[in-house]
């Protein structure tokens, strides 16, 4: 029924009952949620307390088993770079077969299917799995972080690949052009820049994850890190912590670097303007 | 004019996207190997349709597409891609592969004669590189070779684009409203390059256009559709009042 201009029933802003009804709910689940979970001001304040001699006995940082500091970064390093290499080759193919708008149904659904199983599970999670799988070790650590990567990459880069311009690929395809060609010149320079986005993000976030996979046992320097823990050094915690942030920002850098090198327009478009 | 010396031949040719409403209705169309064919009509007539269906970009439901002796209807594979890089394509939005470069886009014209790997690596034969620079001078864009493509306007673009379909060689060219995102001024220049071009090569070309006065100045031929079929095939001359009356319905319009 419309309204007609000027008379009363014409609303320029018609409420949106189900999403006041939404935030209503949320706010209800938020005050139930605290409730249940016996959050009061006292214990905070014990808490706090408790922080702050913790915080006291990791200064000044201990460096002095830097040796045992640096075998632990290097492997997590080496776990980092070695799942993002293996992830974003394999995420690369199974990222084009999950891709609705090139693929038919009977080859996405699969596709799909082992992205969602990659992505379905915490990086810890599955590296307990590989754990009891292969063993103790860098091993474990480094298949975990490449399902993950494989679980990242792969659903972004399928959903890049969806939203790309078909009009380009038709006009590839209209050449006669083979099917590989057509991938590598219809569809690769449409997406190669935001692939090497997601594939830096899952370099830094590999790097995070491996400093944390050696907790279970998966190699790396967060085996380091809990054996520390358990021994109540916090000293060396304080120093492994230091060194994890270090690294996190060193590969933040070269993330940077990789995306400059590999996404830049080095055909700048006012190039010749 | 027989089947025999026309460059294609349609028959019957049927497209239904939705089963039981045909946008198509059974064309029969014969193109001789020479001269522009201009089709005209109203949106949604399926112009665009009639000419994505001849290199199967769309595929068509019923009919022949019979491209010099080839039935293109019944091509698959190989021997369908083998057919479209004989078929040059020229695109009302240009459809230039934006973030390559513009000899990049020249060179896809090869893509149907260049192994995968070999123009993957950007590896073509040296002749295609020497032709595809010749093109890009002919069409006034020599200086642009390295440019990225969304780098150009859009009378430079649809001269990339008419390049890369002359790359493919073709024996036919087909332009789907090439002028249409284009001013006044540069439409007549693009259909001037395409029209002198393709003169010059012999080759025919089958041209949707929506401006009936740049198909009257160009065509040599022109095809009026309504509803999905032929309702005028002749001159631009024969284009008289009465005859747009029935491509194009209603009246006003033509004072």
């Amino acid at each position: 029924m419309a309204a007609r201009a000027g008379s009363p029933e014409a609303v320029a802003f018609p409420p949106n009952w189900a999403a006041r009804a939404a935030w209503v709910v949320l706010a209800v689940y938020v005050v139930y949620a605290a409730s249940t979970m016996d959050f009061t001001w006292s214990r905070f304040v014990t808490g706090l307390d408790n922080g702050a001699r913790f915080i006291g006995k990791m200064f000044p940082p201990d460096f002095r088993r830097w040796e045992l500091l640096q075998k632990g970064l290097l492997e997590s390093l080496e776990i980092a770079v070695l799942a993002s290499f293996l992830g974003i080759v394999l995420s690369l193919p199974i990222g084009f077969l999950a891709a609705r708008n090139l693929m038919p149904s009977w080859v996405t659904w699969p596709a799909r299917a082992v992205i969602a199983l990659c992505r379905s599970f915490h990086p810890v999670i599955v590296a307990i799995l590989f754990v009891k799988a292969v063993g103790f070790g860098a091993l474990a650590g480094l298949l975990a972080l490449t399902v993950a990567s494989i679980g990242f990459i792969g659903k972004l880069f399928a959903e890049a690949i969806e939203e790309i311009s078909l009009k380009q690929v038709e006009a590839v395809r209209a050449t006669g052009a083979p099917f590989m060609s057509l991938i590598n010149f219809g569809v690769m320079p449409q997406v190669f820049s935001r692939f090497v986005g997601f594939a830096t993000y899952q370099l830094d976030s590999n790097l995070r994850n491996s400093t944390m996979v050696g907790i279970v046992g998966a190699g790396g320097v967060g085996g380091t890190l809990f054996a520390a823990f358990q021994r109540f050094d916090y000293d060396f915690v304080c120093a492994i912590l230091i060194a994890i942030i270090a690294l996190i920002m060193v590969g933040e850098v070269l993330a940077v670097q990789v995306r400059k090198i590999f996404a830049s327009d080095t055909r700048a478009k006012a190039e010749d303007d | 004019m027989t089947s025999a010396t026309a460059a294609l031949v349609l028959r019957g040719l049927v497209k239904e996207y939705v089963p039981g409403r045909p946008v198509l209705r059974g064309i029969d169309l014969e193109v001789a190997p020479r001269g522009m064919t201009a089709v005209i009509g109203p949106s949604g007539t399926g112009k665009s349709t009639l000419i994505r269906c001849i290199n199967r970009l769309v595929e068509p439901t019923a009919g022949e597409i019979v491209f010099l002796g080839t039935d293109l209807a019944r091509l698959s594979g190989a021997a369908l891609r083998e057919a479209r890089r004989r078929i040059g394509m020229v695109f009302q939005e240009f459809n230039l592969v934006e973030r390559l470069s513009v000899m990049e886009n020249v060179l896809c014209g090869r893509l149907g004669y260049v192994p995968a790997w070999k123009a993957w690596l950007r590896k073509f034969p040296a002749q295609d590189i020497a032709a595809a620079f010749e093109m890009l001078e002919s069409v006034g864009l020599g200086r642009f070779a390295n440019q990225r493509a969304d780098s150009l306007s859009g009378g430079q673009r649809q001269r990339v684009g008419i390049a890369r379909a002359l790359m493919q060689g073709p024996q036919l060219l087909l332009a789907d409203e090439p002028t249409s995102s284009l001013d006044p001024r540069t439409s007549v220049e693009i259909m001037e390059l395409m029209k002198g071009m393709c003169t010059a090569r012999g080759i025919p070309v089958v041209v949707n256009m929506h401006d009936v006065q740049l198909a009257r100045r160009f065509a040599d031929r022109i095809v009026g559709m309504s509803g999905g079929a032929v309702v005028y095939d002749g001159g631009g001359d024969g284009l008289t009042d009465d005859v747009l009356r029935r491509i194009y319905g209603g009246e006003s319009w033509l004072a």
